[in-house]
Parts: structure tokens; sequence; C-alpha cells
């Protein structure tokens, strides 16, 4: 069974104070693509997300990760192929060091000890950042925490990476190392952002939300050219894309 | 002084609970002492020095720290020599009242435990300690509820500095806030740090952290510490030198016998 | 209000350890219990909140001077009783540990002093008989200020008691008493609207978060078992502390011989001046105060001491070669720490 298949149908989702927030969100992706949740503030993307990995209930409609539907009886596989980069990494980075950080996952799925070591450690490699196993994630920069925090999703051997705003707060340097980090994998990959260059150079496809609403999807270049419907929605065309030639 | 904490020495390797233990001994013994002792005392600076020079943390460091704490025993201690005027010694020209005598062990005391304790600190680290105590049989969830405090401590109170910093730019007066303001100012830290733990939670969660479900879930809803700490005879040495001199010391005033010695050396 | 290492004998500091040890293992697995899973990160980031919030100050009204939060009973209305006992205990855990802010051996009574009141007295039976259900009333403002007067006043009296039970401060109980309480009176009031300000701020802000920390609210009949380990403690306590004024008057004075021919001075306020009297009859060859031999040799050392350090002296010989040998043994410990440090910079 491939989990890198990640549908929502028709979701809907009120908070318990009354605010809707989803208002009937479709969209399908498939094995391997890489694709931007785009959308102004408080346009339902974060919400959205929490979905995903089955952190919020619908009120109604579905997601289904890979080709089960994400119940109860269904969560814990589905965390384990869902991995979620949450958008402030010092809320992700809660154990003393970051090995233990990183190893937080693997030891809830009850792997063995040996097993674990050897995610954590090809985990951290894969980020660059073995360097720092002993050091307390506080102590990090910027770029180096939201690097420690893929690896602690990497560990968990995700199918599909979730990220929520995933260059926020870093420095152009750090933010080139990312993009240069997550254009090597090979994971599906949903990012939920405002950056649209980081989206022009990593993702394929975009889908457009926007008051709860999927209000546009296809291709990157094609949507993110189309300056009507960037302000429509609180958005803006990418600067990369004026230079170059729309056809 | 996690930077210290961090620190690979001879010390820091030796196992946490081989330091909690001997540093409780040597608190206990330290403030087994009569009430007047002050010179016999002075042997037990070797504990923390030791601790601090092997652990390769700066003296002037620890100094500073325990500075900031003196002013707490000063008051406590500073009513004996006032209450107790009692001459109960003389040195040369100068009598010395009990009250005097007691406060001088006071506050010798107070710098022998506050360096050891600190001294303690800066060789262990906090997740070391960590572990440690879930092997002292401290409950999971209290030393988890440490890990997290001292994970978040920084965080928030740069959240709280960065408000008051606001705060501050907006209004011409003084610091302290109107109470109304206040409990806005601190309200909304509060609402931030519900939001912050929320946040937390639901990281815990996406990486399969869950009371509920037991087994099933994969995880118990332990957090475990992973520090793989195992007793040496290295950690039993530590423990028994180090009480063996505690005894010695305690039982003997080394530094008056070091004294006399010299003394009658010298007449 | 955090005891220093320095005030408490290991007698009143053992037992507070064990009562509040005690303490923690209860609250532990109340909250695993509760199998609020959210309560882990809660627990924790509150606590820190609680630091955090302790650095900002507000002005008092009608007075020139400012205040600040107090830990215990906002956080024991923030989460219950038993997961705000185990966030204070971590508070002050960290604050002894790290910012040399009250002493490891007195640990224990700092947690019971600033923990076991607010949670388990002030809280359930004043604030919440007076408070009810309410937040930002009249009502909801006098219980606050009245638990934490309550409990303020609970553990200032805890700390008299255990600094007396020690025996190391000379304060007389009476004055101690004078000293301390009137002090936290206030500094109760100040806690108690400081809390009442957070508290109606949250629940006017937003309601729901001051519930969603909390644990299943308990009964008042599931405090029970707290009170009787109160009970039983204070027995504990009360008797080890009145065995070690009578029959040690000093604190911990095992019977170890001592050989260094110097004396031990006895010191419960009954005892004192007949230790005193002791002492001055083992000085016999000094009878008169006002008679003073002058030591040529200890002047000088006396001098050369960074600050006049008294000694027990029996004889002026006893004195100097205490004098000497302290100073001796303080150089000796600082030289073979320096001496390993260099060691070690060499490597």
């Amino acid at each position: 069974m491939s989990h890198h298949l990640v549908e929502v149908r028709d979701l809907h989702f009120t908070y318990p104070d009354g605010t809707d927030v989803l208002k009937g969100v479709s969209f399908r992706i498939t094995h391997g693509e890489s694709v931007a949740l785009v959308g102004a503030n408080g346009a339902g993307k974060s919400t959205l997300l929490l979905h995903l990995n089955g952190y919020l209930t619908p009120t109604r409609g579905e997601v289904r990760i890979g080709d089960a539907p994400l119940t109860r009886a269904t969560v814990v596989s589905a965390r384990r192929a869902v991995g979620m980069v949450f958008q402030d990494p010092d809320d992700q980075l809660f154990m003393p060091t970051v090995f233990e950080d990183v190893a937080f996952g693997p030891l809830n799925a009850g792997l063995p000890p040996n097993e674990i070591e050897h995610r954590v450690v090809s985990a951290l490699e894969r980020v660059g950042m073995s360097h720092l196993r002993n050091r307390p994630p506080y102590k990090l920069s910027a770029g180096e925490k939201r690097a420690v925090a893929i690896a602690t999703v990497l560990a968990m051997s995700p199918d599909v990476l979730v990220m929520d705003e995933p260059s926020a707060h870093l420095d152009p340097r750090g933010r080139r190392r990312l993009i240069e980090l997550l254009a090597s994998f090979k994971h599906t990959k949903i990012i939920a952002t405002h950056d649209l260059e980081f989206v022009v150079e990593l993702c394929s496809r975009v889908i457009v939300l926007d008051d709860g609403k999927v209000m546009a999807e296809g291709p990157t270049v094609e949507l993110l050219n189309d300056e009507a419907l960037m302000l429509a929605h609180g958005l803006e065309r990418p600067h990369s894309l004026r230079h170059l030639h729309p056809h | 002084m996690d930077e210290l904490g961090r620190l690979d020495t001879p010390v820091h390797r030796l196992d946490a609970r081989a330091k909690v233990i001997t540093t409780l001994i040597f608190i206990v013994v330290v403030m087994s002492f009569p009430r007047y002792e002050v010179s016999a005392l002075m042997p037990f600076f070797l504990y923390p020095f030791t601790l601090l020079a092997l652990g390769r943390i700066p003296f002037g460091y620890i100094f500073r720290k325990i500075l900031i704490a003196v002013p707490f025993a000063l008051v406590i201690g500073m009513f004996n020599p006032l209450l107790d005027r009692q001459t109960i010694a003389s040195v040369g020209a100068w009598s010395i009242s009990g009250g005097w005598l007691s406060f001088a062990s006071i506050m010798l005391r107070f710098f022998l435990t506050v360096s050891a304790a600190l001294a303690l600190i800066a060789c262990t680290g906090i997740h070391r300690l960590g572990a440690g105590l879930e092997r002292m049989c401290v409950p999971q969830v209290f030393v988890v509820q440490l890990l997290f405090l001292y994970r978040y401590l920084f965080v928030v109170a740069d959240e709280g500095a960065r408000m008051m910093r606001s705060m501050e730019l907006r209004s011409a007066g003084p610091r302290s806030l109107r109470l109304r303001v206040y409990g806005s100012l601190v309200g909304h830290l509060f609402l931030r740090s519900m939001d912050r733990a929320d946040r937390v939670y639901r990281a815990m969660v996406s990486r399969g952290f869950s009371t509920v479900g037991g087994s099933a879930s994969g995880g118990n809803g332990e957090i475990r510490v992973l520090c793989q700490t195992s007793f040496r005879w290295t950690d039993w040495a530590f423990i028994g030198g180090w009480t063996a001199f505690f005894a010695v010391a305690r039982i003997w005033n080394l530094a008056n016998a070091l004294g006399r010695m010299v003394a009658g050396g010298g007449s | 209000m955090h005891m220093a290492d320095a005030l408490i004998n290991p007698a009143v500091g053992g037992t507070m350890w064990i009562v509040t040890a005690g303490l923690i293992a209860y609250c532990a697995r109340k909250v695993k219990q509760t199998m609020n899973d959210k309560l882990v990160p809660m627990m924790g980031v509150l606590g820190a909140f609680i630091f955090a919030a302790m650095m900002i100050n507000f002005s008092i009204p009608g007075t020139g001077s400012s205040g600040h939060l107090g830990g215990g009973l906002i956080l024991t209305i923030l989460l219950g009783p038993y997961a705000a006992f185990l966030a204070i205990s971590s508070v002050l855990v960290v604050q002894a540990f790290f910012f040399a802010d009250g002493g490891l051996l007195a640990l224990g009574c700092n947690i019971f002093n600033l923990g076991f009141f607010p949670a388990f007295i002030a809280y359930p039976f004043i604030y919440r008989a007076i408070a009810r259900d309410e937040h930002g009333t009249l009502r909801a403002w006098i219980a606050a200020i009245v638990a934490a007067v309550v409990g303020l006043q609970l553990g200032a009296f805890g700390v008299v008691l255990e600094t007396k039970a020690s025996g190391i401060s000379e304060l007389p109980f009476g004055a101690f008493v004078l000293l301390m309480q009137p002090i936290h009176l206030a500094i109760g009031i100040v806690e108690g609207l400081a809390t009442a300000a957070v508290v109606a701020f949250v629940a006017r802000a937003r309601p729901e978060a001051l519930f969603a920390a909390r644990a299943d609210e308990e009964s008042q009949n599931s405090l029970r078992p707290v009170l009787i380990g109160l009970l039983i403690a204070t027995v504990i306590v009360g008797g080890a502390a009145s065995w070690f004024a009578s029959t040690h008057p000093d604190g911990l004075e095992w019977s170890i011989v001592k050989v260094s021919g110097k004396e031990e001075v006895s010191g419960t306020e009954d005892n004192l001046h007949k230790g005193l009297g002791r002492i001055q009859e083992k000085t016999a060859f000094l009878p008169d105060y006002g008679f003073k031999s002058t030591e040529p040799e200890a002047a000088p050392a006396e001098k050369t001491a960074a600050e006049p350090e008294p000694w027990p002296a029996i004889s002026a010989g006893t004195s100097l070669s205490g004098i000497a040998g302290g100073l001796i043994t303080l150089g000796l410990a600082g030289l073979i720490g320096f001496a390993l440090k260099a060691r070690h910079a060499g490597v």
C-alpha cells in the first residue's frame, strides 16, 4: 500500500467557538508531487494541515492518506506516513538535546535502540546537522533549528512531508540551503507558505486557498503569473516570474 | 550554564547520580556542624573547587552567580550578631561575640552549599541530570516537567521581555504598570504560553506521542530521556572517596590540626 | 521567601525532603491518572510563564512601590492542584539549581512552603470556596486576595518554624514571626491583586483557556489523602524537630568525638546561656572579658584576613592555629583547584 497519496474530499471544519474555517476543500496529491498551498493569512492553511495527520477531525468530509480514510483506527499509521514540520521550530524541538529530539518519534514508534540510533544518525546526516547532535535545540540558529526540525520528521521515515511556512525567519543563505535540501527529497511534499518565490523554486503545482475554499489549482508558473488571481486572494505575483516569458 | 554542562571532562562523564548523591552528602555534612563552627568548614571547599577545576568551569562565573544569591543569607544571618552579643572567643585584641561567629559560619555554609550545587549543575548539565534523576526513581512526570520547564524558560522569558520592551517604547513613565495594564500584559503572556503549549502538544502528537490508545498507538504517553549512563567503578570511587573525605573532615578539624602543626613548628 | 541551605539543619531539611518527595510522587500519579496528555507540555510552558511573569512588575495603587505575580496560586487556578504542585516544584528546583535561589537541602522546605499551601490549602478551601466559578467579579478578586494572603501567611509561618527547628538563626521565635508575617501580608495582597488581574483578563479575553489546562476538577474528598499525609508529616516533623531541639540543641550534632580540642556550643534559647557559661569556664584563663591579652602573632594574622573571621577559640593558641589552619586549608583547597585547572588547560 502506498501512503504517498493524499486526498481531501469536501473538507469542512468549524472550531468549537463557531468559526467556519474550512468550507468544502477538495484536492488530490499524488506520489512524488510537490504542491504549494498558498493563501493570505486566515485562509485556513494551518487548519487544513492539521487535518492531514489527524490532529483535527473534520466536521464534514474526509481525508485519505494512501488508500485509506483517516479515522481513529488509522490515525497512528497516518501520523507515521505524514511527517509534519511546524512553523516555529521552538515548538517542534522540545527535548533537551538535538539527538533526543530526533529520537522522540522513533522512540514512540517502539523501535529497538540500535534502529533508533541508526535513524537519528541518518536523519541528521541527511540535513547536514550531525555535528549538532548533543547541542540543546534552543541554542541553534534559525536555519539550524529548521533543519533539525526536518530531521525529527525524517527520522520517522514518512512518505509525505507537510510543512507550514518552512522559510519563515530564515536569512537568505538559510533559505537557499533549505530550498536545496527540500529539492533533494523524493517525498511527496505539501508546503503551506506565503513565500511565493520559494514556491516557484520548489513546487510544480499550486493550490490557492481563500476563505476556507480552494479558489484555483494548477501548474505553479501559470497560476502565480495570473496577477488578477493573486491580488484577489491577498497574494502577489512573484518577481522572478515577471522576468520570464509567460509562454 | 548549558555550554558548561555540555563539556566533556572526566567530571562530566561521571554518572549524574554519583554527583547528585555526593553533593547531597556534602550538604548534609556541612550543615551538620554546630552553629559556631568556622575553621572546620574550610576543608570542605576542596569539594566544589575540585569539581569546578576538573570540570573546567570558570571560577569567576560561579562566584558571580553565588554573589547574586547572597542577600537572603545576609538578611537572616545579620540578626545573629545583633542578638547574640555574648563574647565567646577572643582573638588578640578582639573579643568575638557568638553572633558574629555564627554569622560567619552561616555565610561560610552558604558559600559552600551554593557553590557545590552550582558546580553540580555546571558539571552535569540538565539533560544528564534529568536522566540521572529518572533513574533515581524520581517520577517520570516530574522529570519531564523539569526538562520542559527548562526548555521553554528562555523562550517564554524572551517573549515577556519583548512585550515589556514594546510597552516601554510606548510609555514615557516608569517601569511599573498600572494594575489593569499589568493584568492584560501578563494575561496576554499567559495566552501566548497556552498557545505555545498547544503547538508543542501538536508537534508531540504528530510524532506519535499519545497516552490514550496504549500500546496500539505505539507510544504509551511516556517521554523517555535518552541518555545512556551506567554506574561504573569511577562513580563508586567518586562517591566513596568524597564521603570518606567528608567523614574525616567532619570528625577531625583538619584546619585546626594543620594550624597547630604550622604554629607548633613556628614556636 | 526562598530559604537558603545555610539556615536549615539536616534533620529539618531531610524531613521536608521526604514530605515533599511523597507529595510529588502522589501528584505525579494523580496527573498521570487524568490521562490528559496535553498537561505535559502545558505544565512545562506554564512553569516557564511563571518565571517570565515574575520579571514583570506593576505599581501598587496608593504606594510608591511595585509588585509582581507569585507562582503558587495562579498556577493552581490555571492547572488544578496536582499539576500546579508539580509545576511549582519544578520552578523551585530550577531556581535552586540554576539560579542559586534557595538551597538544595532547603528545597523540600521551599517546595512545601510555596507549593503545598497555595495548591492544597489556599486554593481548595479559600479560593474555590469564595470565588466558586466566577472570574473577574468582585467576589473573585476578594477570593484571590484572601487566598494569596492565607497561602503566603502559612508559607511564611512554615519558614519560621523550619528555621526555628533548625536552630541556626539566632532570631527569637516571636521576633521572627513579627518580622515575617506582616511582610508577607503585604506581599500576599499584592500577589492576590496580580493573580486576580491576570485571571480577570483571561476570563474576558478567552474564557475557555482558563479551563483548557485544568486537570479534571477534583472533588473535595480527593483531597483527603493529602490532608492525612500532611497530618502524618506534621507529626513526623514536629516529633523530629522537638527531639533534636531537646537532645541535640545544636541541630544534628552526631555523637562524634571532637578531638580537635574545640568545644561545641549548645544552641536553643534555653540552653544558650548554659552553653556560653560552659565556654566561659573553658576559657577560664581569660575569665574577664574586659581583660584582653594581646597576642602579638594573632593581630597581624587577623588583619591580613579578608574579613575579620572569628574563631571558636578556647585559648589564644587554639585561635591562632585556627586562623592559620583555616586560611591555609582554604588556600590549599584553592591551590589544588587551580592546579587541577592549570593541568587541564595545559592538556
